[in-house]
């Protein structure tokens, strides 16, 4: 017994001090930095890695979420900000922060090879973009005929009521890829069609996710024959084998850009400098290209597989100023009308 | 005899020179009743002021809760949650009574297997119920036919799903209840030539009533805090509990947030004070101690339970084969041949390989200064000489976690330690803070099991290592320790297993470098990847089941070393 | 021991409240060095209050004590001398008989062989050697009560108190560890305090008796003072069996209960006074009945036998006397019941001899 209970007591002060090891071990290097993202999971690995071939001595830690999760994040943060730098963020959102006064302008090496859409117009910018993503419905070939379902080639084909019960979509209030379908509905039929558009929609909309990706990846397994998403996701889940057809919606499909920017305030600014530098070089765009079909460096954009052709022209105007000035009232009028999601009719 | 000298009679009240035990004691008791200060006391207090605050901080009195109010939205909410957890209560307290009915009072065979099986659950985090009725009967689902065209998304894959992962809980409770019969009741009632049925009207159901009412109450509390399951399967069906979710992960609104937790706090309180009101009626009627029941098998009887416990054991088991074998399909349910592909974590949002071994390393903490802290505390309740407004204290600090969701915890928590005048705040998005939290989260179970075993000592004991000049904690280390040994396992057993399965606090605190197995199965169904999503919920459970074993076989292990003193 | 009638432990007006209710009422006491001392009285009537008191261990609300000339009132339990036993035994469940002996030893850094050869020498002397290896669950409720006298012992006290230490036990082992006890208090010399409810077990053990009853104390004196000359009529109902018969001072010297006259010891009560007057069952003589005997010797009366109860070595009988007498329990020898051929119904002649009775004045 006595043997026993020592054991015991020696294991335990062992524990005790890896556990004390453990807690304080808190990254404090000078050399980590806090990178907020939006982008898929599945990419930041490589995103990483190939930052690193370049800069070994800067380690990048993510904080990873949904476009409107980070940037409500970022927003609640605002006095005791965590982040150092943006990477891979819609500009909606980050024009948002602009107007908050929260970004560290900074003209990045090289700023100049950009195209010139995908920069903040200001000098020095705020931010500088990556790629963008387009809006794009996944449609499930094998459910839609199971239910008899023709395939949508409008916005306007999905208020039919055929499709009631089958359309999934994201919440705008927390996917960035919702809040660009819901802007750019709001620019295609106007302000009064764009709601009565919705108002439509939102009957036959079966659920609303919380992740821009989640709805193509349940058209991808069946679980709904119809999922608005993005045309990135469509594109991998198809190569994953799924029988999917990636529709582009003839009035015209919004889109984002993901894009880089500096937190004002940071305490690691030259390393944030670095990635911002990075963050636009032709090797960076390059990695972009794997999932994005458009990225900013001109000239460096190969076709991604199964990305749907045209997608260049069927890509609206998109009015960025309209959209960021008025995504929190957008998001609270979406909110009020549709929220309320079990009074389905 | 002795004369009443005239002495200069000291009528002041007689102090005791404070001996260095008490100082210990004392000390020990302050400490503890500081740290659950400020592990729940303070964030509940930080959480109540924030929900009478804007954004920016400034008091705005009810202007929160006038808002929340008037949310359209809301009534439907409060509706559901109520629905659904009245639903839950009452489903699962029938089946459960019947199940808990058969393993304590007949001779049906198996009834050792069959307990385990319905044990399985606490296996598992409650999102792998939700899951698992998605293959089931989801839009691909293999069983989808069988709900006659009515969806799983929505209040039936709720109630479902929430049956499934609360049943061991009512069940356990319902065992103890009915483990506790006194057998001449029965003989008097048979004597008296009562017809069975009557029997059990008048004599069993009676006699579990306080176990029922008790069941009832946490079954329904558990059922109404949790989003894990409506969350997953819930559709377009809105819950009082993912309200609070979408306020504070999906806006980060934290003042609206505070309100709806607030709200959720209610019913909580209410089934909480009702459940102790329950409790004592039972000790009362307890004490009355009786002779032990001893079950008469009834063939008819025995055979038709049989049968109830094996449909339902046969729906537990498909629950988490389902989970499972969807968990190595390729991608259902166009390729069904089997990969491990979805086990290859790193690919997937929600932190990789990485959260599953800090989800360990959580259980691990969690089991050791979890353990080792409450049973100190109870020790301290129990055992310190005097100052009894000072151990109330510390008691009903202990009892408090009981009432307070884990959500509700959460949130508190953010507020709390991610304040910027804090001087904790250091603790924020470390493992320490998940660590804190879940041991409070599950402070009350634990902090009464421990008690419980100490009550059964000898209270004389201290004062006998008085007279022989041995200082208390020689004592506690070479009596109190030992002798409850086993119960302290049995505490470290339950952390481990909640710290792997919980939720619904952590999800609220987690960082990039402490992401949890059970919240990366919520974030990665989140994200659409739900055979990883089974997968990892599947990691959990292995990890558990085979965490328990171990705890048996430790169990069994220390039985043998000590049985020699147990034995008469 | 009444030659070195030195005090060892003095209790100086102990009160002990719980809230509004007094346990213990102002209560002054002298225990002799080397004294085993009982303190007696029904259940509730605060010994054990007194006892724990006494330890440290509950402490007093106001009152002092002072063991061995020190005041140790204001001292914890740890820094007093005594060694304390319960009913419960409260034995270590988990460690072995000799590691429960050893266990204030062990405290004392004493070396081991030293500790050992104590615990042995104990055990031998509780009558239990070559126990050591037993635990508290293996050993009968003697064994263990022995064991835990030993661990109490094994550090030498000064005082020890043992708290209803033979309830738990049955009969015939009680009797027997009545006497080990005492013996092995005769043997050690250590002072003793004895709690107990049970007015055999005192009187059989204890050197000196300390009767309580509501918090207070009724009598102390040697069981034989308290046997035959108890201070109160609680004290003379609690000890042994007692018939009382109540009635009032006729003159100096007569007690007037109904019709009789009875003669006895007034003690300058004065006339009028309603009193209690008391005789043990073995003290009532009786006779046959004969008219002649009345007159010949005073207080005798006619009583009639209601019922017999045979109790082995004598009979009581249980006689209805003259009218204010009530029921009253005589006892007498087989041999007597024999002689007189005591059968109920039958009449005998009862008598009350003066120095056997005792009056208590009512209070009004
Ligand atoms: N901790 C306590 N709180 C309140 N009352 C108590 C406490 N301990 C004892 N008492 C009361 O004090 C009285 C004396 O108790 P005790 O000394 O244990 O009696 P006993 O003579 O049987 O040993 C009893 O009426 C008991 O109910
Ligand atoms: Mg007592």
């Amino acid at each position: 017994m006595k043997k026993f209970i020592n054991n015991i007591s020696q294991l335990s002060r062992g524990i005790l001090g890896l556990a004390v090891g453990l807690m304080l071990a808190i990254p404090a290097s000078a050399e980590t930095l806090t990178v907020y993202t939006a982008v898929e999971a599945e990419d930041l690995k490589r995103y990483a890695a190939a930052f690193n071939e370049d800069h070994p001595d800067i380690k990048i830690r993510w904080v990873r979420d949904s476009t409107g999760i980070v940037t409500a994040k970022l927003l609640a943060e605002k006095n005791n900000p965590r982040a150092d730098i943006i990477w891979g963020l819609a500009a909606t959102s980050l024009m948002l922060l602009q107007s908050e006064g929260m970004l560290q302008p900074y003209a990045p090496k090289g700023l100049g090879k950009l195209d010139s859409k995908f920069r903040d117009s200001a000098n020095p910018p705020s931010w500088t973009g990556m790629d963008a993503w387009i809006a794009a419905v996944c449609v499930n070939t094998v459910e839609a005929k199971r239910y008899n379902l023709p395939t949508p080639t409008s916005w306007m084909d999905l208020t039919d009521p055929v499709y009631k019960g089958h359309l999934v979509m994201p919440n705008p209030n927390s996917s960035g890829t919702g809040f660009l379908d819901v802007s750019s509905w709001l620019q295609i039929f106007g302000e009064r069609g764009g709601w009565q558009f919705m108002d439509n929609l939102h009957k036959n909309i079966a659920w609303y996710t919380h992740s821009g990706s989640k709805p193509c990846k349940q058209a991808a397994r069946g679980e709904t024959p119809i999922g608005i998403s993005f045309a990135f996701r469509g594109a991998k889940s198809k190569a994953a084998g799924a029988p999917l057809e990636i529709v582009l919606p003839k009035e015209g499909v919004g889109w984002d850009m993901e894009a880089t920017a500096i937190m004002k305030g940071t305490k690691k600014l030259s390393a944030a400098q670095t990635l911002a530098d990075w963050s636009i070089t032709k090797k960076a765009n390059i990695l972009y290209n794997k999932g994005y079909a458009v990225v900013a460096y001109p000239g460096v954009a190969k076709p991604v597989k199964y990305f749907p052709a045209g997608i260049q022209e069927a890509m609206i105007d998109n009015d960025f100023e309209f959209a960021a000035v008025n995504r929190r009232r957008i998001l609270k009028e979406w909110q009020k009308r549709y929220d309320a999601k079990s009074e389905a009719k | 005899m002795s004369s009443v000298a005239t002495l200069p009679a000291s009528t002041a009240s007689v102090r005791i020179r404070i001996s260095k035990d008490d100082i210990l004691l004392r000390t020990g008791l302050v400490l503890l009743i500081g740290l659950l200060l400020l592990a729940v006391v303070f964030p509940l207090y930080t959480l109540l002021s924030k929900s009478f605050e804007d954004r920016d901080g400034e008091f705005v009195g009810l202007q929160n809760f006038r808002e929340y109010f008037e949310t359209p939205a809301l009534f439907t909410s409060i509706t559901n949650s109520l629905g659904v957890a009245i639903s839950v209560a009452l489903i699962v307290l029938v089946l459960a009574f019947v199940y808990a009915y058969a393993l304590t009072r007949t001779k049906m065979p198996f009834r050792g297997l069959f307990r385990g099986i319905a044990l399985i659950p606490i296996l598992a985090p409650s999102l792998l119920a939700a899951i698992s009725l998605i293959y089931w009967f989801g839009n691909q689902g293999v069983l989808k036919s069988w709900l006659f065209g009515a969806s799983i998304y929505g209040p039936i894959g709720v109630i479902m799903a929430s049956c499934f992962w609360v049943f061991p809980h009512a069940l356990m409770i319902l065992i103890t209840a009915l483990s506790t019969a006194d057998a001449r009741l029965y003989e008097a009632a048979e004597a008296l030539r009562t017809p069975k049925w009557r029997v059990f009207w008048t004599v069993t159901l009676p006699g579990a009533k306080y176990g029922i009412l008790s069941t009832g109450f946490i079954v329904f509390t558990l059922v109404i805090t949790d989003f894990g399951v409506p969350k997953v399967i819930g559709g377009r069906f809105n819950v009082l509990a993912t309200d609070v979710y979408k306020q504070v992960v999906g806006q980060q609104n934290f003042e609206m947030g505070a309100v709806v937790s607030l709200v959720l706090l209610l019913p909580a309180l209410v089934a909480f004070i009702a459940d102790r009101w329950v409790q004592r009626k039972q000790v009362a009627m307890l004490s009355a101690r009786a002779v032990p029941f001893q079950p008469k098998s009834d063939p008819l009887r025995d055979r038709l339970l049989f049968v109830f416990c094996s449909i339902i054991a046969f729906i537990f088991i498909a629950m988490l084969a389902m989970a499972a074998y969807a968990s190595f399909v390729t991608f259902w349910p166009y390729n069904l041949s089997l990969t491990l592909n979805n086990y290859d974590f790193d690919l997937m949002d929600g932190g990789g390989w990485e959260a599953y071994y800090n989800s360990i390393r959580l259980a691990i903490y969690c089991a050791v200064f979890g353990s080792g802290l409450i049973f100190l505390g109870s020790y301290l309740v129990e055992k310190a000489r005097g100052v009894t407004w000072l151990r109330t204290i510390l008691h009903l600090g202990a009892m408090l976690p009981l009432a307070v969701p884990g959500l509700v915890l959460g949130i508190a928590y953010i507020f709390f330690f991610n304040h910027p005048d804090n001087p904790l705040g250091f603790l924020y998005g470390t493992m320490g803070i998940l660590v804190i939290c879940t041991i409070v989260h599950f402070y009350t179970v634990s902090h009464l099991t421990c008690l419980t075993a100490l009550k059964q000592l000898d209270p004389e004991f201290e004062a006998v290592s008085l007279s022989l000049k041995t200082p208390v904690w020689r004592t506690f280390r070479k009596v109190s320790l030992p002798v409850c040994l086993p119960s302290l396992l049995d505490v470290a057993s339950y952390l481990f297993l909640n710290a792997m399965t919980t939720v619904s606090a952590v999800v609220f605190l987690y960082s990039p470098e402490t992401m949890l197995a059970s919240v990366a199965v919520l974030n990665m169904d989140d994200a659409g990847d739900i055979a990883p999503a089974a997968a990892m919920a599947l990691m959990i459970v292995y990890t558990s089941a085979i965490f328990r074993m171990f705890h048996s076989l430790l169990v069994r292990t220390l039985n043998r070393r000590t049985q020699v003193w147990r034995q008469k | 021991m009444s030659e070195s009638k030195q005090t060892y432990l003095s209790i100086e007006n102990l009160t002990k409240h719980f809230g509004e209710f007094v346990a213990v009422r102002e209560l002054s006491l002298e225990i002799y060095d080397g004294e085993f001392i009982c303190f007696l009285g029904p259940s509730g009537c605060g010994k054990t209050t007194l006892l724990r008191a006494i330890a440290g261990l509950d402490p007093q609300s106001s009152g002092s004590i002072t063991q061995a000339g020190k005041n140790i009132s204001n001292l914890p339990p740890a820094e007093r001398d005594f060694g304390i036993v319960f009913q419960s035994y409260a034995l270590f469940p988990n460690l072995t008989v000799f590691q429960n002996i050893a266990y204030g030893l062990e405290n004392q850094r004493l070396p081991k062989a030293e500790i050992r050869k104590r615990v042995t020498d104990l055990l031998e002397l509780v009558g239990m050697p070559e126990q050591t290896a037993k635990y508290p669950a293996q050993l009968s409720g003697g064994e263990q009560q022995r064991v835990a006298l030993s661990r109490a012992l094994a550090t030498s006290p000064g005082l020890l108190l043992l708290d209803e230490p033979l309830s738990a036990l049955d009969a015939r082992v009680r009797a027997a560890l009545r006497q080990e006890i005492r013996a092995l208090h005769d043997r050690l010399g250590v002072t003793t305090i004895l709690v107990t409810h049970d007015q055999e077990e005192a009187l059989s053990m204890a050197d000196r008796i300390v009767v309580m009853n509501h918090g207070r104390i009724e009598q102390v004196g040697t069981p034989e003072e308290i046997y035959s000359t108890p201070a109160s009529p609680f004290v003379a109902d609690f000890i042994g069996v007692m018939n009382f018969m109540y009635g009032e001072i006729s003159s100096s010297g007569t007690v007037r209960i109904g019709n009789n006259s009875i003669e006895c010891e007034t003690v300058n009560i004065p006339e009028g006074r309603k009193v209690r007057l008391t005789v043990r069952p073995e003290d009532i003589l009786c006779r046959a009945d004969s008219a002649s005997d009345q007159s010949v010797s005073a207080n005798s009366f006619s009583v009639k036998v209601e019922s017999l109860e045979f109790l082995g070595s004598f009979c009581r009988l249980i006689l209805s006397g003259p009218e204010g007498f009530g029921k009253l329990k005589a006892d007498l020898s087989t041999q007597q019941v024999h002689d007189l051929k005591v059968i109920p119904d039958v009449t005998l002649t009862a008598e009350f001899p003066s120095r056997n009775l005792r009056i208590f004045p009512e209070s009004s």
